[in-house]
């Protein structure tokens, strides 16, 4: 066995603000050249475990260790945080704040300059490292012209130039389209091959690294190593359901086919599953006793856009002739990818920017008449980041505040924030800071404190970003609990799981016109608006494909619906949604 | 690119100094405008920054929005002197000769008209040269500069750092607005000011721990990166100088010299005709 580039022996880790360890007990070894998946929900400690290998733990975060830790067979904590960026590379979490350039040349060349290399050799070394990550186009750019892909890219040349021996990654994925993460997964791939360098991903969204074959997969929850071992032998146990973690969508679907998973199967990827004729027969009989779903019709038309058309100040035309009817109670999803024109409709609609040309009814009342606040008495629009959105110190400020602002009498304010309070989970921490909420936990607040107003509509940019299975799974189920109430809910994402799993409708974006406007199991089954989109394909429609189903789009619709009833079963709602299973 | 400086990428010889002796030039220009009222040599300032302006190849409608505003700027300087001190030039010049009268006090004199006039001449000599550096001057390569000139490199990465996030900064204040106004916070002029700017409080506490949370993220990227590592750094974005930045900061030594010379043998810092 030759040396472990990082040894981790019964190592522990407690922050100084916390009363629990992060890391208990962590025994873990990573060879060079290996390439290593890290998953765990929110909290299980794999960010800190991250940032005890690139060395801000302990040179910049602060807090009490034990047991050992060593980088090539050296203590790191006898180290420096300079000497272990030389071996070590990290791409955080947000490819935009971790920008430090102004523009792509000087971010790709910022370590080098730190090492005060001559000016030839930055700007040989930014040519390669440029085109290592396919980005040589984009040189002269500032960060705000890229797009989120782009960025990450700049980020992963940024530590090429240090020839590093292992590349980091926090969570690549989070903030990507579909595409754009495939493709970042298909580049740390080609690196890794190119370099030799081992890889370590921190990622919970398993299916999508697992695009790419992985080497090793560690689960972590409460700070603990639960598993070590290959892909395979993981997926064969139950352990990452039990754990908060989404197992790939395909194996979810043969289980709830009663089939076992074992690692002669071969289940990491779709690509590579192997299934006996027995095993494809007993899926298509799944299939074939699985009802459809009803549709429900009937429902009064709320909202209405006519031929929009924006154009910004700098003549980008950003939305080109978008119509869409919206029904009461309904759920739809907007995807596209970044600049597609998603974010600026819901601008529009909330009159953030206004239309050059086109008409917006809402009730059969134009909204070109009201203001913004007019507006949201009847439209709410929830913000990606909750931290912009909550301005005030206390919970129950933040959720009377619009209340106020409308000069609502008090006894009426404390009544409609307690219900909005009550819906949202939050009411016993009614008088706690909002400082202390977890950001998931902010996240409903926020969606709380415009519950508080009775809007009809709520649009929500990326409900779910950052979130693991669990608290994803609690943001959505109480989504669908809402408009099941009959709140009609936009939501624009990225997530191709979120809009297959609660959305009712789906509405495709491309340059800025609505490329398709169908049920998201049509939309994730058709190769040319998938291409076009920069959406991906669900590996359940290859399943379907492999067990030679006939109607491979139909058995995409089916498992959603299936696990639709299974979920509103588990919460004992299934009453009035289709048959008892 | 959008940014504070709106630096506007052209081949010129303006483009080609350096930053660092383009800041020395603009601010040595702007002390020998600033000191002197010697009219002819505002009128040479005048057309040598008009000069200087061509030799850029900057439009004028690149750089209207500035043009604009300190266009606002003289005529409301110019109005603001004529109408507290109508006679200012009289006891400047120390002579009279008045050409007509407006109205009670407010007399049009000779001498007023050139005081006016050097008023005038000040602006144009100094506000192209100010648009020049601005619109010319590449924010890193101005941070290299500064550092070549001894300035510490921390201190001018953190110049250009500081404008690299003006933008974001900018545009999560917006959101932060909207996000506002959507909750029902009126902000639009339907509401009375005094309100408005009650509700404009709201936006500062996530707009700070917004901003603490950029430092925090961009600091520990920047030390994962090596920054601060030994006392010296190198830039992508520097420049050797030519003799085109020497003779930049020898004009603008030469203007300043002139200005303090003259001053010192005219005995005052008024050109004045009307005393023979």
């Amino acid at each position: 066995m030759p040396q472990p580039l990082i040894e981790f022996q019964d190592f522990s880790f407690q922050y100084f603000a916390q009363a629990e360890p992060t890391l208990r007990n962590i025994s873990l070894k990573i060879y060079p050249g290996e390439k290593l998946l890290i998953v765990g929900p929110s909290g299980c400690g794999k960010s800190t475990l991250a940032h005890c290998i690139n060395g801000l733990i302990p040179f910049s975060i602060r807090g009490k260790s034990s047991g050992s830790l060593k980088l090539k067979g050296q203590e790191l904590a006898s180290l420096n945080l300079f000497e272990i960026s030389k071996t070590v590379g990290t791409v955080l979490q947000d490819s935009d704040s971790q920008f430090i350039g102004m523009t792509v040349a000087e971010d790709l060349a910022f370590a080098a300059e730190n090492d005060v290399l001559p000016r030839e050799e930055l700007h040989r070394l930014v040519r390669e490292a440029a085109e290592a990550v396919a980005i040589s186009g984009h040189l002269k750019h500032a960060p705000t012209e890229l797009s989120g892909g782009q960025k990450q890219r700049v980020a992963i040349g940024g530590i090429l130039s240090d020839r590093v021996e292992m590349l980091l990654f926090d969570e690549p994925l989070a903030n990507l389209d579909p595409a754009s993460g495939k493709t970042a997964i298909e580049l740390i791939d080609a690196l890794q091959q190119k370099t030799g360098a081992a890889v370590l991903i921190i990622e919970h969204r398993l299916e999508d690294v697992l695009h790419r074959d992985v080497d090793r997969i560690v689960l972590m929850d409460e700070g603990r190593i639960i598993f070590d071992g290959l892909p395979d032998d993981l997926l064969s146990t139950g352990l990452l359901r039990q754990h908060g973690i989404r197992e790939p969508l395909y194996l979810t679907a043969l289980r709830y086919a009663g089939l076992d998973i074992y690692p002669e199967m071969q289940p990491h990827s779709i690509r590579s599953l192997r299934l006996k004729a027995e095993e494809k027969q007993k899926l298509q009989a799944w299939f074939e006793q699985t009802p459809p779903r009803e549709v429900v019709s009937g429902r009064p038309l709320l909202f209405e856009a006519e031929d929009i058309h924006f154009r910004y100040d700098n003549g980008f035309a950003a939305l080109r002739g978008v119509s869409l009817k919206l029904h009461q109670g309904e759920l739809m999803a907007i995807v596209g990818k970044n600049g597609a024109g998603k974010s600026t409709f819901s601008k529009v609609i909330c009159g953030f920017e206004k239309q050059q040309q086109g008409k917006l009814l809402f009730d059969d009342e134009d909204l070109m008449q009201l203001s913004v606040k007019e507006r949201a008495d009847h439209i709410a629009y929830v913000m990606q980041n909750p931290n912009l959105m909550l301005s005030q110190t206390l919970i129950a400020d933040e959720v009377a505040l619009g209340l106020r602002a409308r000069a609502v009498p008090e006894d009426e304010i404390r009544r409609r924030s307690e219900e909005a309070l009550r819906v949202c989970g939050l009411w016993p921490f009614r008088n706690w800071p909002v400082s202390a909420l977890s950001y998931g936990q902010k996240k409903r607040l926020t969606v709380a404190a415009i519950l508080s107003l009775n809007p009809q509509m709520i649009i929500l940019d990326e409900p779910t970003a950052g979130q693991d299975y669990r608290h994803y799974t609690e943001i959505m189920e109480f989504l669908l609990s809402l408009s099941q109430r009959g709140l009609t809910i936009v939501l624009i994402t990225h997530d191709m799981h979120l809009m297959q799993e609660y959305a009712e409708r789906a509405v495709v974006f491309t340059d800025g016109r609505i490329l398709a406007d169908d049920l998201p199991s049509a939309v994730l089954t058709r190769p040319e608006l998938i291409a076009e989109a920069c959406l991906k394909e669900t590996s359940l429609f290859a399943l379907a494909k492999l067990c030679d189903i006939a109607a491979p789009e139909q058995f995409v619709q089916r498992f959603m619906d299936f696990e639709r009833r299974l979920r509103e079963q588990q919460s004992g709602k299934g009453v009035n949604s289709g048959q008892p299973l | 690119m959008v940014n504070l400086f709106n630096y506007i990428e052209k081949e010129s010889p303006v483009h080609r100094l350096s930053g660092a002796s383009k800041f020395a030039l603009l601010i040595l220009w702007m002390l020998a405008a600033m000191l002197s009222f010697n009219t002819p040599f505002l009128l040479i300032l005048s057309l040598l920054s008009l000069f200087f302006f061509r030799l850029s190849h900057i439009r004028l409608g690149e750089v209207r929005f500035m043009l604009i505003f300190t266009l606002v700027f003289l005529v409301m300087n110019n109005l603001l002197i004529y109408l507290f001190s109508p006679e200012l030039g009289v006891d400047i010049y120390h002579s009279r000769h008045l050409l007509f009268t407006i109205y009670g006090r407010y007399t049009v004199t000779q001498e007023q008209l050139l005081y006016h006039l050097n008023v005038i001449l000040k602006y144009t000599a100094t506000i192209p040269i100010v648009i020049l550096f601005v619109a010319t001057t590449h924010p890193s390569e101005f941070a290299a500069s500064l550092n070549r000139l001894g300035l510490n490199y921390r201190i001018a990465y953190g110049v250009a750092l500081a404008l690299r996030y003006i933008p974001g900064l900018v545009s999560d204040f917006q959101a932060i607005s909207l996000s506002q106004q959507a909750r029902g916070i009126e902000m639009s002029k339907k509401e009375s000011l005094f309100k408005r700017l009650k509700a404009a409080s709201n936006i500062i506490i996530p707009l700070i721990l917004s901003s603490f949370d950029r430092i925090e993220v961009i600091s520990n990227a920047m030390e994962l990166r090596g920054f601060g590592k030994h006392k010296k750094r190198s830039w992508y974005m520097s420049r050797d100088l030519v003799w085109e930045d020497f003779a930049a900061i020898a004009l603008g030594f030469i203007l300043l010299f002139y200005t303090i010379f003259w001053t010192v043998w005219n005995g005052g810092r008024y050109w004045n005709p009307f005393v023979a």
